[in-house]
């Protein structure tokens, strides 16, 4: 079935590897995941699909769809080596409502999120944030900042998305490896002041 | 919100890949989540198996890969290949590397080993 990949270079992880762990990179649609995704992968992101089902309370909420059986959604994902025995993935994960099954699967065993917000769409991330929240997930901000964006001022986008004051907000560039690297260890920086508070 | 040609939710009949299954569903089971790492074990392969189940085995033999990356590679839906390497496991072909369990995940060494790690590659 060709299911082999081309080469096999750099496809199989490390065999000391033992340890597996995932962030999910989220936002609306359009907003810069897959970029963000493929800067950071180690490997040429992959794309994955989960089935949904129309059973369930959130049928309604499908409008223009409904009448299908099947829908199926597409994740990319990609993977970063961090040490002999830890590897982490990172999946970009589609922030709408609809695709609730698709997020009970995404987020059991994540350690958070990073939510990717363009600020000239801010209203648009409004549902991804409830999202996020309504699973519990903690999570940082990351304003994907392009060249012809203008930088709007913290303390206001932390009020337009009614963050809590220790909600990290970071500014990325998704297509820099280096700027992307940042938000997420800022991310990874919060999850530990989460983890000392609850110890 | 669910606008046609909407690249992101693509609307498929996945007859297909639930016969590859014998129809069965998804299973229950906790046993395999996205990031669950996977390779063959030595066990040999009979002859008989299922086309689909030699190509998942022909994948994971070269290494260790996640539940999500095969079934990226084999171009599946994830849940038919939970069907697929749950049954495989079942059979002995597969060595299963657990995944992290919950309460382990806002463990502070996990963190500092993924902080170290970003930083060390990227810093």
């Amino acid at each position: 079935m060709g299911s082999r990949p081309d080469s096999a270079d750099g496809v199989y992880l490390d065999d000391a590897v033992q340890i597996a762990a995932k962030i999910l990179v989220v936002g609306h649609f359009a907003v810069g995941k897959t970029t963000f995704i493929g800067t950071m992968s180690e490997i040429p992101p992959l794309r994955t699909e989960e089935r949904m089902t129309q059973a369930g309370a959130h049928v309604d909420d499908l409008g223009g769809v409904r009448g299908k059986s099947t829908t199926t959604v597409a994740m990319d994902f990609g993977r970063i080596t961090l040490s002999s025995k830890l590897v982490l993935y990172l999946f970009g994960t589609p922030g709408q409502e609809r695709f609730v099954q698709v997020w009970e699967d995404m987020t059991r065993g994540a350690l958070g999120a990073l939510i990717l917000v363009d600020p000239e769409r801010l209203k648009e991330s409004f549902p991804v944030i409830d999202l996020v929240e309504q699973y519990g997930l903690p999570y940082a901000i990351s304003v994907n900042h392009f060249d012809e964006t203008p930088v709007r001022p913290e303390n206001e986008l932390r009020e337009a998305l009614d963050l809590l004051p220790e909600t990290p907000i970071v500014t990325c560039d998704a297509r820099d490896q280096k700027s992307s690297a940042d938000a997420l260890i800022a991310l990874v920086r919060y999850l530990q002041t989460r983890t000392d508070r609850r110890a | 919100m669910s606008t046609p040609g909407d690249p992101e939710a693509l609307s498929v009949e996945l007859v297909r890949p639930y016969v590859i299954t014998n129809g069965r569903g998804l299973p229950d089971d906790d046993q395999f989540n996205l990031i669950t790492l996977v390779t063959t074990s030595d066990q040999p392969r009979p002859s008989h198996l299922d086309p689909e189940k030699h190509s998942v085995l022909d994948l994971c033999s070269g290494g260790l890969l996640s539940v999500a990356e095969i079934a990226g590679h084999m171009k599946l839906p994830i849940g038919i290949v939970k069907v697929l390497l749950s049954d495989l496991s079942a059979d002995g072909f597969l060595v299963v590397r657990a995944p992290v369990p919950p309460a382990q995940l806002v463990d502070v060494s996990l963190l500092q080993e993924v902080l170290n790690g970003l930083q060390a590659r990227f810093g």
